[in-house]
């Protein structure tokens, strides 16, 4: 929980394996959860956060002493923390948990990443981490790691200035109805918004030399945390079907409609 | 030997007529300029469906607190009002409000929920005082039900962009059940001329030296209705060529419709609109009464922010366009000739 002595940063990104953005989600007949025999990839908003990580050392170099990647997951999860070493990260933590079982919960989760974060021996000064995930949607982990660790937070960030010699960081975000600028002293909790950078996809040589890059593999028990959730879901369902598919064939019969709907122009 | 029995029958039915007090729900107010936000009264909707006392809480600069105050005690629904004043609360940075929060649910507390809108500003408070007092918390939820026999509060939230419903249950050992609300699943709570609320100050908790410091807000200005609670929504996406396409041709019809303007993320990450107008599972979730989709294709992610909308109208030249499927009433047009037309015509 210490910062580094030396004004050099490391950084932090917990990334999560979750069923890729662009798969067609089917409930299952059991009504317990969604079919997860599908293809998985990184959370879009955690590979944001890597892309920004690997920039940031592209700007600031020798600043930058390491970033290391952190997942919480079953055994597959492994392949996510490879694809963000390929990216550009030093190094990989993987907390294993069984696949089967209710799924951690940010609570939980930020525990665990309060629990990586005392053990790291240099410190850990700046976490980027994905705004939310797109599978549960919940949104809250960053800001729970902040509030556990008492770091100053900066959530749904489209922009982000580190200045590792005043220990601070500018971050602009994006809020409902606009945009806001903070001045946070570091350490710091940093969720990625969409708009932060377009991240990067891997090379071929990147690729190989990921797969020599250490991951230390962790399970609960060696954090002293207990991953189970305390909220249960007891049942997941599809939503309510919308029925589309209405055409018309000019504008005159989407006006009529509109009428139908009682849904007239307003008097200029 | 009597007088034993009849001390045991008491104990048991003591126990028996134990009263629980009823839920005690802290609804976080939030306002800007002296008007309190349509989400807080969405979410004060939902802290009376939990049936029990509903306390509203006002956190912010001394001015601004006043006249949000005095308008929260005409709010239908409060039992109170709690309010906090401080210079330091002027921003609502999550840093500096925690500790507030903190001190009103630490042991002993009255209150037994915790509710606000999902805002971007008590999104990023909440999640982090909850952790704070060891606690879990529910986002963005469309239902709720207590059961107040066992204590516990079950919500409906979306999961995977909208694309399934999530029951949740948060059992009697979560001492404050911490949630914030889907507006557009509440129906925002009317003001009550006639109600006199009471109202009590809390004393600011002040933080020194705090980590995170306020620069800058820069709001988008517009005249025109508020994409989170507007009835009717005109909402372009990347066929729109660049932002001067993107205002001149859809200006004009959200004009004759009343309408708020929205985008889709394309349009918005080729900049063609603002940030603040992006409808989609991370953007606003909106569902108006008339959702018209011009130009844009309709991907999971921008439907999880418009699928709930009553009528949903979409103008895109590809017939095999997504937005289509969701669509009650589909144009496959080109849309530089049909809203030109639309609007010339609606005016007529």
């Amino acid at each position: 929980m210490r910062p580094s002595a030396v004004r050099l940063l490391n950084i932090l990104v917990p990334v999560k394996r979750t069923v890729d953005y662009a798969v067609k989600i089917r409930v299952n007949p059991d009504q317990k959860g969604v079919d997860l025999n599908v293809k998985h990839s990184m959370n879009p908003f955690d590979e944001i956060a890597v892309e920004e990580a690997v920039r940031l050392r592209e700007k600031l170099k020798d600043e930058v002493k390491s970033i290391k990647v952190v997942t919480i997951g079953p055994a597959k999860a492994a392949e996510t923390l490879r694809t963000a070493l390929a990216m550009g990260a030093d190094a990989g933590i993987h907390v294993e948990v069984q696949d089967a079982g209710p799924a951690p919960e940010p609570l939980g989760v930020a525990k665990a990443l309060r629990a990586v974060i005392a053990r790291e021996k240099d410190g850990v000064d700046l976490v980027i981490m994905g705004k939310q995930a797109i599978d549960d949607d919940a949104g809250q982990t960053g800001q729970m790691l902040a509030g556990l660790l008492d770091w100053a937070q900066a959530t749904f960030a489209s922009k982000l200035v580190v200045d590792p010699k005043k220990k601070e960081a500018e971050v602009t975000r994006e809020i409902d109805g606009g945009l806001e600028e903070l001045r946070c002293r570091l350490p710091l909790v940093v969720t990625t918004d969409l708009r932060l950078n377009g991240p990067r996809y891997a090379s071929l040589p990147n690729i190989m030399k990921a797969k020599k890059k250490p991951i230390e593999k962790l399970t609960p028990a060696d954090l002293q945390v207990d991953l189970t959730p305390i909220l249960e879901t007891v049942k997941v369902a599809e939503p309510p079907k919308r029925v589309g598919g209405g055409k018309v064939e000019n504008v005159d019969q989407l006006i009529a409609k509109l009428k139908e709907a009682g849904i007239t122009p307003v008097k200029s | 030997m009597l007088r034993l029995r009849s001390l045991s029958m008491k104990g048991r039915l003591g126990r028996g007529y134990a009263t629980v007090a009823g839920p005690h729900a802290l609804v976080l107010l939030e306002h800007r300029a002296g008007v309190i936000d349509s989400g807080s009264l969405s979410a004060l909707t939902a802290a009376q469906q939990l049936g029990g006392q509903v306390t509203g809480l006002v956190v912010g600069a001394p001015e601004q607190v006043k006249t949000a105050v005095e308008k929260a005690k005409k709010l239908k629904g409060l039992t109170s009002v709690l309010h906090s004043s401080s210079e330091q609360y002027a921003n609502a940075i999550p840093e500096v409000v925690s500790p507030l929060l903190e001190k009103l649910l630490s042991g002993g507390t009255p209150y037994t929920h915790v509710v606000s809108a999902h805002s971007s500003s008590a999104k990023s408070i909440l999640p982090r005082a909850a952790a704070r007092l060891d606690l879990p918390a529910v986002s963005d939820i469309t239902s709720l039900e207590h059961d107040a026999s066992s204590n516990a509060t079950t919500f409906t939230r979306p999961i995977y962009a909208g694309n399934a419903i999530a029951t949740v249950r948060a059992p009697e050992s979560v001492r404050v059940k911490i949630f914030t609300v889907r507006s557009t699943a509440f129906k925002a709570s009317a003001a009550d001329e006639g109600a006199q609320v009471e109202e009590k100050a809390v004393e600011p908790v002040d933080v020194a030296d705090p980590p995170t410091q306020h620069v800058r807000t820069d709001l988008t200005k517009s005249d025109r209705p508020d994409l989170g609670s507007a009835s009717r929504v005109v909402s372009g996406g990347r066929a729109l060529k660049n932002a001067e396409t993107f205002k001149s041709t859809l200006e004009p019809l959200a004009d004759a419709l009343g309408a708020a303007i929205g985008a889709s993320r394309a349009a918005v990450d080729a900049g063609y609109a603002d940030n603040s107008l992006q409808v989609g599972q991370t953007g606003k979730v909106v569902a108006p009464e008339l959702y018209m989709a011009i130009g844009i294709s309709g991907a999971i992610q921008h439907l999880a922010g418009m699928k709930d909308s009553k009528l949903i109208v979409a103008i895109n030249k590809d017939p095999e366009a997504p937005i289509f499927q969701v669509a009650d009433v589909g144009l496959v047009a080109d849309l530089y000739e049909a809203v030109p037309e639309l609007v010339q015509k609606l005016k007529q």
